[in-house]
């Protein structure tokens, strides 16, 4: 007779072996999103992967919402497109409803009401909402996957957040130095940083490469920007 | 056991740790990772001999270890070795396969032959029963001609034209299955498997960075570190240098080390007469 | 949660136009909860030699008099120091010895060789694979912000003035994102006439 549970043995084990599902993905993917006093930019990787392979490497993660609104997300891909598409259509319908477009504060607030409405079955993506706000200002507003919501000036999602984050808070928030400008940041600037900073993660994390799409938002609509990362 | 002479310890792995281990791992804490190879490996024989090829990425969980990773390793001066999975298992099986090796070559007086060392390796992971996690190509050339072997980690072994391991398998026994035939030219070969790695290197998120190659002919080996760089870093838009003084500092303690004057004293002829 | 990240700390070691430097935070923590904040994490091996364990603390202390006590030995039998790869070398083949029940630790190791006054830079996983680059190496609970900080802030050829400031800003501001390490910090900066070590000013929350 066999021990039900043999250690030494575990391809004689007369156990039941469990098997599960797993109704979710991780595909990957960074956002990083840098505001300024005018205008806003926002990047992501467009390398989509699942474990140690690559599905596409031209996969577009940014989402324009309105003329003045985008909407990164990473994390579990077909979450995303639900998602987007349901939000979609929410700014369709507030369109159609009240006559005009809705403000990115607006589109904020809607997000995370929609994040936290399925509390216990989440939609398992690590979204980034960039925009000017009603003053013309750049604004970011960050989630975690339930609908917690921050407002802040940069921030860096996805699967290499960790390792873009505290780039950002020394060279944009200027934590931890001694020395520090009032001058608030230019959009040369922030393009180069927001470069730099994905240079960086496509070094260090593997789901993170190929390609960096990046929509530059102004008071004069959505501009885009593209460049290369290593394909490897 | 007295401290003026300590005992000498049991060759071998020592498990002391593992009772106190096994307890922090019931009471809720995960046992930690090592840095996996995260591999494409390959290897060819040809016209006049074997080639193997690797890339030099080391993946920790989904961050990147090692960007230039060795992990063609040196057996003896005829026969080389591919190593995939846990890369510690992989540097440390090698080094003492190639000690055996070389021992082995001292006593005999001969060349070790690629099938002792097939022998000596998968003896040596049977043993450990899949527990130690290295995943070989052995690759040589002796008296009988070049060898190639696949070593799996649970001690079987496969003796090949060509064959694939790591991650990155897949990508590169593809690449095989179209264009590998007997007789190979040695310039067609080094192009085949560096495809090949290319192959891994780009579709497999585990492999990357650089391609290594090694071509063991008969009485030469020519190990190609870095032969191809199949990915440029990224040139940066800006150079982050601080001014000096941007790091605050509570307190600063300066260790002079004196340099040790090394004075070599010429021995005296001893008083022989 | 990983026995790895049972106690904190975040360690990181860069390489410099002939120098070296290695940084710790000070933390010593029982999970979330700040026990100490000078705790003693980066050990001296020899002049030009410095050894970090990042881990579990137990087995830090532990690896650390296993450490010494194998390097004094060597320098009693050899009578000469010993050289930073010749104790990677040491440290790797002890934690491989326990390769099937690891001691908890992940070694940063930073020296000069001696005689060329080389850089030399490693770190290891828990059971002793050395990885040797040419520009940084990381360990501890913060090693994934520290790799983004310094793959963006390592350049090459960096004197011993800019390393500090390099490798002070790539530890202070990786870890402040790291909730179990920080609360102060100390760098060595080691060059080949002196040692300067200095305590940083950093957040202690």
């Amino acid at each position: 007779m066999f021990a039900t549970e043999n250690a030494y043995y575990p391809d004689y084990s007369t156990k039941p072996i469990q098997h599960s599902f797993s109704p979710y993905a991780d595909n990957g993917g960074s956002v990083v999103a840098i505001a300024g006093d005018d205008f806003v930019v926002v990047g992501a990787d467009t390398r989509l992967s699942a474990g140690f392979s690559i599905y596409t490497r031209e996969q577009n993660k940014l989402f324009p919402l309105s003329n003045t609104t985008v909407l990164g997300c990473s994390g579990c891909w077909c979450d995303t497109l639900t998602l987007t598409r349901i939000l979609k259509s929410r700014m369709q319908m507030y369109h159609q409803e009240h006559n005009k477009v809705m403000s990115t504060t607006a589109c904020a607030q809607m997000l995370s009401t929609m994040l936290y409405y399925k509390r216990f079955f989440p939609y398992y993506i690590s979204n980034i909402l960039v925009g000017l706000d009603n003053e013309g200002k750049g604004c970011i507003y960050s989630y975690d996957p339930i609908g917690h919501c921050e407002k802040t000036t940069y921030r860096a999602g996805g699967s290499a957040g960790a390792l873009l984050q505290p780039l950002l808070d020394n060279q944009i928030g200027q934590k931890n130095l001694t020395k520090v400008s009032a001058e608030s940041i230019t959009q040369e600037k922030a393009l180069a940083i927001l470069k730099d900073v994905f240079i960086s993660a496509a070094e260090r994390d593997i789901y993170t490469g190929d390609n960096v799409m990046i929509n530059i938002i102004t008071k004069d609509g959505i501009k885009e920007d593209n460049f290369e990362l290593r394909k490897d | 056991m007295s401290v003026l002479c300590p005992e000498i310890p049991t060759p071998g792995f020592s498990f002391e740790n593992c009772k106190r281990n096994a307890v922090l791992e019931t009471k809720g804490f995960a046992l930690p990772k090592a840095v996996k190879t995260g591999t494409t490996i390959v290897g060819i024989t040809y016209k006049d001999g074997v080639i193997l090829g690797a890339d030099t990425r080391a993946t920790e969980d989904t961050t990147v270890a090692d960007k230039n990773s060795e992990k063609i390793h040196y057996l003896a001066p005829n026969m080389y070795c591919c190593g995939a999975g846990t890369a510690a298992d992989t540097e440390m099986t090698t080094q003492m396969i190639s000690s055996q090796l070389e021992l082995h070559k001292l006593y005999t007086n001969r060349v070790a032959r690629v099938c002792t060392a097939n022998q000596l390796l998968k003896q040596y992971l049977f043993r450990y029963q899949g527990y130690v996690g290295a995943a070989l190509i052995l690759g040589g050339v002796d008296v009988e001609g070049p060898h190639l072997y696949m070593i799996y980690p649970h001690g079987s072994s496969d003796k090949l034209p060509y064959g694939t391991m790591g991650s990155g398998s897949l990508a590169a026994i593809a690449v095989f299955e179209s264009r590998w035939r007997p007789d190979l030219e040695e310039q067609e070969g080094v192009q085949l498997v560096r495809d090949a790695i290319a192959a891994g290197i780009f579709n497999d998120l585990g492999s990357g960075s650089n391609i290594d190659l090694c071509v063991i002919r008969k009485g030469s080996v020519d190990y190609k570190r870095t032969f191809d760089e199949a990915n440029k870093k990224g040139v940066k838009q800006a150079s982050y240098r601080y001014p000096r003084g941007a790091t605050s500092v509570l307190s600063t303690r300066v260790v002079d080390i004196e340099e040790v004057a090394v004075q070599r004293i010429e021995p005296e002829r001893m008083e022989i007469a | 949660m990983s026995i790895l990240a049972y106690n904190g700390g975040a360690m990181v070691a860069m390489k410099g136009e002939n120098c070296v430097s290695i940084a710790t935070d000070r933390r010593f923590g029982i999970q979330a909860q700040t026990i100490a904040t000078n705790f003693e994490k980066v050990f001296q091996m020899g002049p030009h030699l410095y050894v970090g364990l990042p881990g579990l603390a137990t087995d830090t202390q532990t690896v650390m008099e296993k450490l010494r006590f194998r390097k004094n030995l060597y320098e009693l039998k050899e009578n000469r120091l010993m050289s930073p790869k010749v104790f990677a070398a040491m440290l790797s083949n002890l934690l491989y010895e326990k390769r099937f029940g690891p001691f908890f630790v992940e070694p940063v190791v930073a020296g000069l060789m001696p005689k060329t006054y080389e850089p030399y830079i490693c770190n290891m996983d828990l059971i002793g694979c050395i990885n040797p680059p040419n520009d940084f190496v990381v360990g501890g609970t913060a090693s994934a912000q520290l790799y983004g900080m310094c793959e963006a802030l390592w350049e090459p050829n960096l004197g011993p003035e800019d390393l500090f400031e390099t490798t002070s800003q790539a530890l202070i501001n990786a870890f402040d994102r790291d909730a179990i390490s920080g609360w102060g910090a100390t760098v060595y900066i080691i060059e080949k006439d002196k040692v300067t070590i200095k305590n940083l000013k950093t957040r202690m929350d």
